[in-house]
């Protein structure tokens, strides 16, 4: 039993994260209808970002709240210099797009700061927490707190915000949102630095767990990417319960069957609902007009 | 209200507006007629901004037009029904009325809400369902009410009877005829010239991108031409 307790606690907390980085895919895509492949190297740059801050003398939370914002902007850049001049090509490349826009930012991460592995110090220290016979770090309250805090704050901006449902208008229907006076650029900006500011944040939040390096992102895309697809791309419900789900499989396989198979846990679910449910779990039935 | 003078379109390569000259005055109904890929709808898509254009001018109550960006033109008073409803299928009705006045955030929006209803009783009882499932005729209401809730002074309707039962395009039609007592000059796009004509003050008749016939809707409805070529008489 303590040892069930201690794998859902691990589950969780890998699975909050991925539910933070499937929640950054939302925001893009219900915007654009596109997979922005370049949401794990957020979470990545903000890592990073942290870490050199505090290697630099700056106290953890401002940090923190620099890499947020130095990673919102770059995501601004990537929106305004790879995806807008190609606005019209079709979605399939403008998600190729996304993905050498990937590999551009690794690769810049890796001659900007180095290729070495990074730890941040924890928010609340190292001290574990006892609780039903298992332990869970401070830092893992962290990562859980922040993913249940922005799936709220995701949930009433779509749902009771103007500017919310603006954004759902403009994947919808883009001449209708120009029609009805929304600057749908500046819709894709919103959209662009929103979700890298939740991607590095879910960096933030987990590196003085699992530490970071230049390349931790393409890993956490993938997972993030099983994780919106198995709730249903779109739907932040959706990203917040698939990416939990999913840390627990991960964590189920890793503590019962074999670590070695725990990535294998993403690439199933995501065979599995392409092939049984292509909605995933909340998916918005697509209505088609009539 | 609306002067475009010489307006050239094209789509890539192929021009499909060679020159259009058209004017509508305050609190007219003035509508354009044309058979099937005459560029009506282009030469709507154009007054919206949402469609380049390569030459001519667009002036709208007094201001330069032609290069002001798309989502600006319903501020200035510009809205549009389009083709094809182009509603928001994946929000409700609603939501749907509150995006078409997105541009504001007043008491006023609640107002022009419950006007919609009263406009479209339909709408109402459909209010929390999620647009797409409505039928084509609930559809163009919406698209109507929607353009309508971003207060313009000027409305381009295109082809709102399209695929309508005989009973619904009467009723739309009456509702573009009403839109006079709410101040809305009206430039409507229709394939059904007579319904068209039958509620315009003026009207243009639209042939391959070009302006062939204008003048009073009833001299229009009149003329052996347009009788025998759009009315089918
Ligand atoms: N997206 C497009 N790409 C290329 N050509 C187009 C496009 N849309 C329209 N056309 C062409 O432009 C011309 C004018 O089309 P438009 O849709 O403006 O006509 P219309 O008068 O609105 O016709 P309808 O009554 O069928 O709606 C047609 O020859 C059409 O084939
Ligand atoms: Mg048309």
């Amino acid at each position: 039993m303590p040892e069930l307790m201690q794998f859902l606690f691990s589950g969780v907390t890998v699975g909050a994260v991925y539910a933070l980085v499937a929640l950054g895919f939302t925001i893009i895509y219900n915007a654009s209808d596109v997979v922005n492949f370049a949401q794990g190297e957020f979470a990545m740059l903000g890592g990073m970002i942290a870490v050199f801050a505090v290697s630099a003398g700056m106290p953890l939370p401002l940090a923190a709240v620099v890499a947020i914002i130095v990673t919102g902007l770059i995501g601004i850049g990537l929106n305004k210099l790879a995806i807008e001049p190609a606005r019209g090509a079709p979605v399939v490349s403008l998600i190729i797009i996304t993905i050498g826009a990937a590999i551009f930012i690794k690769g810049a991460t890796k001659l900007i700061f180095d290729k070495q592995l990074h730890r941040l110090p924890a928010f609340s220290g190292d001290t574990p927490i006892q609780l039903m016979g298992a332990t869970i770090l401070p830092q893992s309250l962290w990562v859980i707190a922040g993913a249940i805090g922005v799936f709220i704050g995701l949930w009433l901006f779509f749902t009771r915000t103007l500017i919310g449902r603006a954004v759902l208008a403009t994947s919808n229907n883009r001449l209708a949102a120009q029609l009805v006076g929304i600057n749908i650029k500046w819709v894709m900006t919103l959209a662009f630095s929103l979700s890298a500011a939740i991607g590095a944040l879910a960096g933030v939040l987990i590196t003085p767990i699992t530490l970071t390096s230049y390349d931790v992102g393409i890993a956490l895309a993938l997972k993030g990417f099983a994780a919106a697809m198995l709730g249903g791309m779109g739907n932040p419900k959706g990203a917040l319960v698939g990416g939990i789900v999913l840390g627990l499989l991960e964590a189920m396989t890793a503590g019962y069957i074999s670590s070695q198979y725990k990535d294998a846990a993403a690439f199933i679910v995501i065979l599995m609902v392409l092939f049984f449910m292509p909605q995933g779990l909340f998916g918005l039935k697509s209505t088609d007009r009539v | 209200m609306l002067t475009v003078e010489g307006l050239r379109s094209r789509y890539g390569r192929i021009e499909v507006l060679h020159g259009i000259d058209l004017t509508v005055t305050s609190g007219e109904i003035v509508t354009v007629v044309g058979a099937n890929g005459a560029g009506k709808t282009t030469l709507l898509r154009c007054l919206s901004g949402v469609q380049p254009v390569t030459a001519g001018s667009i002036t709208f109550r007094g201001e330069a037009f032609t290069s002001v960006p798309a989502h600006r033109r319903l501020k200035l008073g510009l809205a549009q029904a389009p083709e094809g409803r182009q509603i928001f299928t994946n929000l409700s009705v609603e939501e749907n009325l509150r995006l078409g006045a997105f541009l504001f955030n007043d008491e006023r929006v609640h107002r022009d809400m419950e006007n919609a209803f009263n406009m479209f009783p339909i709408l109402k009882e459909k209010r929390n369902q999620v647009a797409g499932g409505l039928s084509g005729g609930q559809q163009q209401m919406l698209a109507i009410a929607r353009a309508l809730m971003g207060r313009p002074a000027c409305l381009l309707l295109d082809e709102p009877s399209m695929g309508l039962a005989p009973l619904l395009v009467q009723q739309i039609f009456d509702v573009i005829q009403g839109l006079k007592a709410l101040d809305v000059t009206v430039l409507l796009v229709e394939q059904n010239a007579f319904g068209a004509l039958s509620i315009a003050d003026r009207g243009y008749v639209m042939e391959t991108g070009q302006i062939v016939m204008g003048g009073p809707a009833e001299d229009l409805i009149a003329d052996p031409r347009i009788r025998e070529a759009y009315l089918g008489i």
